[in-house]
């Protein structure tokens, strides 16, 4: 009669030799294969085509090489698994390499310490790398999206407590029309600002009217992603300060809000990412100016997604490096302020 | 004795309204909820409202005609639209099984200890702006993009969309033939729906009911049995929801196909091949020399635009569950 070690759990996951050799093999043999038809044959070029053909044929041939000892529900199983993590491989790469190549191809402009103090201002855009810079599009950005967020954050914050904790029949109503309003396609807000204020009320295509066509796209993010904030505080704490004697007002400010203040703090963040690489309102409404610009009233102010834009379409070999400098330092912004919402995220898990 | 009785049989009020201050506070949410109800009800009014001067010069012709040259007074967005939802659709073929397959890696296939990272990663990939995947399609993308266009023009020309008018076989190919196509575009538009589809499905496939894939597993499922059996029954409602949402974001997008595409006004069924046109592209273009009657032309463009989004995003809402929004979570 045999022991079973009953301390020692049964290794579930049985790979032996023969299935790692069946993936080796499959992956060298297509390899072979489709060079041997891709370059030879059918002599075609390209990498991207190539790796494509190579990946379809490794699944075949791991699904053939696989079949001779294993039974089909096995041989689907594997195929499968390839195909799926074949497709997650190349959402990683592809988002690996967006961020790469920005980087790589943002280093010269990056590395000159001008590149962050000065503005284009008198500065040709084939100028070298050490003159000029974005100082004025990175101050007309912050100035923009803050702009932004001063008018669309209490709105926002306001309606989702509207929403979450009075309610009734209208904020459905209200809802409903956010909920359609975050359908809206960036470039209609752009354009809804520039009819009414620039068209129709004559104004110069400025800061403001730039930082109001951003609140218009960040005003039904923000409700929206509050509003599920605030459903996720616990009903309990609003009933036992309700008992309490408290009155809504002050259950809302003194339980509801501080409950939800990180989760909105991360709503807020999102919103002001999202915010930030908006360059579609921004190109019909701000206007480009390649000078030092603080008064959102007047002039035109430029912004880091618009000076991306004409940098990069201008075909000067230099601006277009100054604009892939200023894509660079933008997902670096990016990445800061998602890196913030994770922390942020954390210490409302390590408080509960 | 009779009297107290029936005093003491009537219920005693409870419910004594609110405080002087609640009613404030009832009083302004409401009225600022009124306003943002207003407000941006105003946006899809005020568009709706602008495209009528349009809609009643043209008529039905402002759908069917092609080109769009407002100096001549022919306005029409047959052209457009078809290179709208061309780019949309080839981002949604390229963008759904990525999608799909990142999901399922995420939540089926990835360690436990990743898997975190994956969330955020995907997350992070939705943060990224759109004008970077611009950047990124056009000068990374697009010179590989265009050997696959004509790898496919060269093989399977006979489907009518892979046709390009020039001869793909030719020692010195004409490579510009194959650039600024309704293809590379919905390439770099996929890169903008992905996130949002896989963070949807993810959501859902997570919520599989945990007995069901540990019965499953018990009756001897391999992985691919489980996701097949549990996992996208399950998820439907999400794929499809998450699916029409990333539909509606493609519509929209604007500045990555704006600088990839050149713009040309044609019924084009042929995607690989260079030009077409799009509803935001071409407001991006086209608003700064825009006079009065132009601008009204392009407002109507956007209304429509705004109302395929609408419809497209009201079917998404209707897909995807939402049943946490009703009510607070308990203690």
């Amino acid at each position: 009669m045999t022991v079973v070690d009953l301390d020692r759990p049964r290794p579930v996951s049985t790979r032996t030799f023969d299935d790692y050799a069946a993936l080796g093999g499959a992956a060298v043999g297509s390899l072979a294969t489709v060079w041997l038809l891709y370059s030879r044959v059918f002599a075609t070029q390209g990498a991207l085509g190539f790796i494509v053909c190579w990946y379809v044929g490794f699944i075949a041939l791991y699904a053939a090489v696989s079949a001779f000892t294993q039974p089909r529900v096995t041989v689907v199983d594997r195929a499968i698994s390839a195909v799926v993590h074949g497709g997650a491989a190349v959402v990683g790469i592809a988002l690996a390499t967006t961020i790469g190549y920005v980087f790589v191809k943002g280093w010269p402009a990056l590395h000159h310490l001008n590149f962050y103090t000065q503005d284009m201002g008198g500065v040709r855009p084939t100028a070298p790398l050490t003159q000029g810079g974005v100082r004025h599009a990175v101050v007309g950005s912050a100035i923009e999206v803050g702009l932004a967020v001063v008018m669309a954050m209490p709105l926002g914050v306001a309606t989702a407590v509207y929403m979450a904790e009075v309610g009734g029949r209208l904020s459905n109503a209200v809802r409903t029309v956010i909920e359609a309003m975050t359908a809206l396609p960036d470039i209609l807000a752009g354009l809804f600002v520039y009819t009414v204020l620039i068209i129709g009320l004559h104004w110069e295509r400025t800061g403001l009217a730039a930082s109001i066509a951003l609140a218009v796209t960040m005003l039904p993010v923000v409700a929206r992603s509050a509003e599920v904030v605030l459903k996720v505080v616990p009903s309990g704490l609003r009933e036992a300060s309700l008992a309490l004697g408290a009155s809504k007002w002050q259950t809302t400010t003194g339980v509801v809000l501080p409950t939800a203040r990180s989760g909105l703090a991360t709503s807020l963040i999102i919103g002001i990412a999202r915010i930030t690489g908006e360059t579609a309102p921004l190109l019909i409404v701000s206007g480009a100016s390649t000078f030092f610009n603080t008064n959102p009233t007047h002039d035109p102010m430029n912004s880091l997604p618009l000076y991306i834009f004409t940098a990069v379409r201008s075909g000067e070999t230099n601006f277009v490096a100054r604009g892939y400098g200023a894509a660079a330092f933008l997902v670096l912004l990016v990445l800061g302020l998602f890196a913030l919402t994770r922390v942020l995220a954390r210490g409302r898990l390590e408080s509960k | 004795m009779d009297g107290s009785a029936s005093a003491l049989d009537e219920p005693r009020n409870i419910d004594q309204g609110l405080s002087r201050s609640d009613r404030v506070f009832v009083t302004s949410a409401r009225s600022v909820g009124v306003f943002v109800f207003v407000l941006v009800a105003a946006i899809g009014l005020f568009l709706g409202y602008q495209a009528l001067p349009t809609l009643h010069h043209y008529g039905f012709r402002f759908f069917t005609e092609t080109q769009w040259v407002p100096e001549r007074n022919i306005v029409g967005l047959a052209a457009v639209l078809l290179g709208t939802v061309e780019v949309a659709l080839i981002a949604l073929a390229v963008g759904f099984p990525l999608a799909l397959f990142t999901a399922l890696f995420v939540s089926e296939y990835a360690p436990a200890r990743v898997r975190t990272a994956c969330v955020s990663l995907i997350d992070l990939m939705a943060a990224v702006p759109s004008i970077i995947y611009g950047l990124w399609g056009f000068f990374l993308l697009q010179p590989r993009a265009m050997l696959v266009a004509r790898f496919l023009a060269q093989h399977f020309s006979f489907i009518p969309f892979f046709r390009v008018d020039t001869d793909p076989n030719a020692a010195a190919w004409a490579q510009s033939k194959f650039t600024a196509s309704a293809f590379i575009a919905g390439l770099a538009v996929s890169m903008m729906v992905i996130p949002l589809a896989a963070a949807i499905m993810r959501g859902v496939f997570a919520q599989a009911p945990l007995g069901e894939r540990e019965a499953a597993k018990a009756l001897g499922a391999t992985r691919w049995g489980v996701i097949k059996t549990v996992v996208l029954p399950f998820g439907r409602r999400g794929i499809i929801g998450g699916t029409m949402l990333a539909l509606g974001r493609a519509l929209g997008e604007t500045i990555a196909v704006a600088l990839i595409i050149s713009p040309a006004f044609e019924i084009k069924w042929h995607v690989l091949s260079v030009g077409t046109a799009t509803v935001s592209a071409l407001i991006a273009g086209r608003f700064g020399e825009a006079t009065h009657a132009q601008l009204s032309a392009l407002l109507a463009a956007g209304f429509v635009l705004f109302a395929m989004t609408l419809g497209v995003n009201t079917v998404a809402a209707v897909f995807v569950n939402r049943s946490r929004s009703g009510e607070g979570s308990e203690i």
